[in-house]
């Protein structure tokens, strides 16, 4: 099948390529629906990276959050208009203690090789996932970002302690309110405080017990287990206020990416007895968690509805560069592009 | 109901010295025509998608799709002595197996140009829905001039001017009675299936193509087609 992808080939600028597809009988032929973008698409795209990486990585189809219709599908499982949500980590191997999202020879989407702006997605059985009718499309086409933050209260769940009494979000970006969304979903009797930097995006988070300016905490506050969400230059501070604020023997998932090495007050880890446990990717585990959450709760939808910022359909490849930039401006929430390309 | 029909019924004798139709020569490892059909199994709307190939050629272009596609929508019928006259050809093979219908429609396509996208396809399918005819069409990159092969008569304004491309898509009955409605000489002057319903007054609506979606013609097509497609690592 000659199949059109889309290409990132140097900053700002895609051009259409055209790809000779073998699909095989374990295979699906996916046409994509909605493509949500997420910080890393747009650090290839204003060309953030190292020149080392981009010169690497570059060309490439961006995007690896969205969902899609089936168009084929050889064994006939699913019919063709089936919605479903795509999987970007692709393993090459299994291994009995390492995750397949950790484990190194696994391919990722849109960093490495080609994300989903394509005009089909051929993909193996195991990396899709069927939604249920009643799940709006724009909200899915970000399940994949939903199921990183299943990733991280996951890993939560199996290293900390019986303590969860205090549960405490650092970020009030995208990946810091779907992970509050969450917490609220599987720690419903915890407390939940949010510690951002932007009152505006604060006040999104309604349903949190709590909120504090990250200038404004109270000295003597104590927090349970920690969850990092900040990324960038943001994660020092962050995981600094971590430290001082986690009760002795807590837990911080680190989830926020950083281009540069942070400080971290190992004294204090030390002194402690933190945890500190970063997480990454998700793998189809963590998207079935995602999708069991949400159609188990309404509300959680709703909530995560509410972070749809902008949307647009594109149809030409200038549209879709009007779509990067006009995320580049966006305050809140996240970007869904209806792909008619 | 949806129908396709990928008319493959050339001899390719702009092709040069190649005794092979072009839809039958290949392009990354398999037959320009295959690629075209494998785009339009696609599109489940369709009832039917009919390949319309010469008559010496029927054996061969059965052989080819039994080999390469799995879909039973796809149906081998025989091509007339010039496009329109295969167009009607399929129309009659539609009408003697799945019935008449007003509100059917037949989306046409070259067999020669495999770079047609989904969305192109899916754009001429709503089109034709809502529409008697309707073309794709790409805006003129050089300036178009008029004339003889000696002189220019006029240099009409670029920004009015495109290329047509295919799908062609039609209401099946809208454009039989249009074709019927003609005389032999306004068909004889038929270049093209548009100008069936345009010459019987119908309007057409552009459906936005792509450059990419061009017709591989000659031995230089052929060359670029190749070097445009990528195999997947």
């Amino acid at each position: 099948m000659l199949n059109q992808v889309y290409r990132l080939v140097a900053a700002r600028q895609f051009e259409v390529q055209t790809v000779a597809e073998t699909v095989t009988a374990n295979d699906l032929v996916i046409r994509p629906r909605f493509l949500s973008i997420c910080h890393a698409d747009q650090r290839y795209f204003t060309g953030n990276r190292p020149q080392a990486i981009l010169k690497q990585k570059l060309a490439m189809a961006l995007i690896h959050e969205g969902v899609g219709e089936v168009v084929e599908d050889p064994q006939g499982d699913f019919k063709p208009g089936t919605l479903v949500t795509m999987i970007p980590n692709t393993p090459a191997e299994k291994d009995p203690i390492i995750e397949e999202n950790y484990l190194p020879t696994s391919k990722f989407r849109s960093s490495g090789y080609d994300g989903f702006m394509q005009e089909y997605v051929c993909l193996a059985r195991d990396r899709v996932l069927k939604l249920p009718e009643n799940f709006d499309p724009q909200m899915s086409a970000f399940i994949e970002m939903i199921s990183v933050g299943v990733q991280g209260l996951s890993q939560l769940e199996n290293v900390m302690d019986a303590d969860n009494k205090v549960i405490g979000i650092w970020g009030d970006g995208n990946l810091g309110y779907i992970t509050a969304v969450l917490v609220k979903q599987l720690f419903p009797t915890s407390q939940l405080i949010i510690f951002g930097r932007h009152q505006s995006k604060l006040t999104y988070f309604s349903f949190s017990d709590q909120t504090y300016l990250v200038d404004e905490i109270p000295a003597g506050l104590q927090i349970s287990q920690a969850i990092e969400c900040t990324g960038g230059r943001g994660s020092e501070q962050a995981i600094a206020q971590i430290i001082a604020h986690l009760r002795p023997m807590g837990t911080a998932i680190l989830m926020g990416v950083s281009e540069d090495p942070v400080g971290i007050d190992t004294r204090d880890v030390l002194a402690k007895g933190i945890t500190l446990r970063g997480t990454s990717r998700s793998g189809r585990q963590d998207f079935e968690k995602a999708i069991d959450i949400l159609a188990a709760s309404p509300v959680t939808r709703e909530r995560l509805q509410n972070l749809i910022g902008y949307t647009c359909q594109v149809h030409t490849i200038q549209d879709i560069i009007n779509f990067f930039e006009h995320n580049l401006t966006n305050y809140w929430g996240k970007a869904v592009m209806e792909w008619d390309v | 109901m949806i129908y396709a029909q990928i008319l493959a019924g050339g001899k390719g004798t702009r092709m040069g010295n190649v005794p092979m139709p072009k839809q039958f020569l290949s392009l990354a490892d398999k037959p320009i025509l295959i690629h075209t059909i494998e785009k339009f199994v696609l599109e489940s709307r369709f009832t039917a998608i009919l390949v319309a190939c010469p008559q010496d050629w029927l054996s061969h272009t059965q052989d080819l799709i039994k080999k390469y596609i799995t879909d039973d929508r796809v149906q081998v019928v025989i091509g007339g002595a010039e496009r329109n006259e295969t167009l009607m050809n399929g129309i009659a093979y539609i009408h003697e197996h799945y019935g008449e219908h007003d509100d059917d429609i037949i989306v046409t396509h070259d067999a020669v140009r495999p770079f047609v996208t989904g969305r192109i396809i899916n754009d001429n399918i709503e089109a034709a829905l809502k529409h008697a005819a309707v073309d794709t069409v790409v805006a003129a990159i050089d300036t178009i001039v008029q004339g003889t092969s000696e002189e220019i008569e006029t240099i009409p304004l670029r920004s009015t001017m495109f290329q047509g491309q295919t799908p062609q898509s039609f209401n099946i009955k809208t454009l039989v009675s249009s074709y019927n409605s003609l005389s032999n000489q306004q068909r004889a002057t038929l270049s093209d299936a548009c100008k069936i319903v345009l010459l019987a007054g119908h309007t057409i609506k552009e459906v936005r193509g792509e450059n990419f979606n061009f017709k591989i013609t000659t031995p230089y097509d052929l060359r670029v087609a190749n070097a445009l497609v990528e195999r997947r690592g």
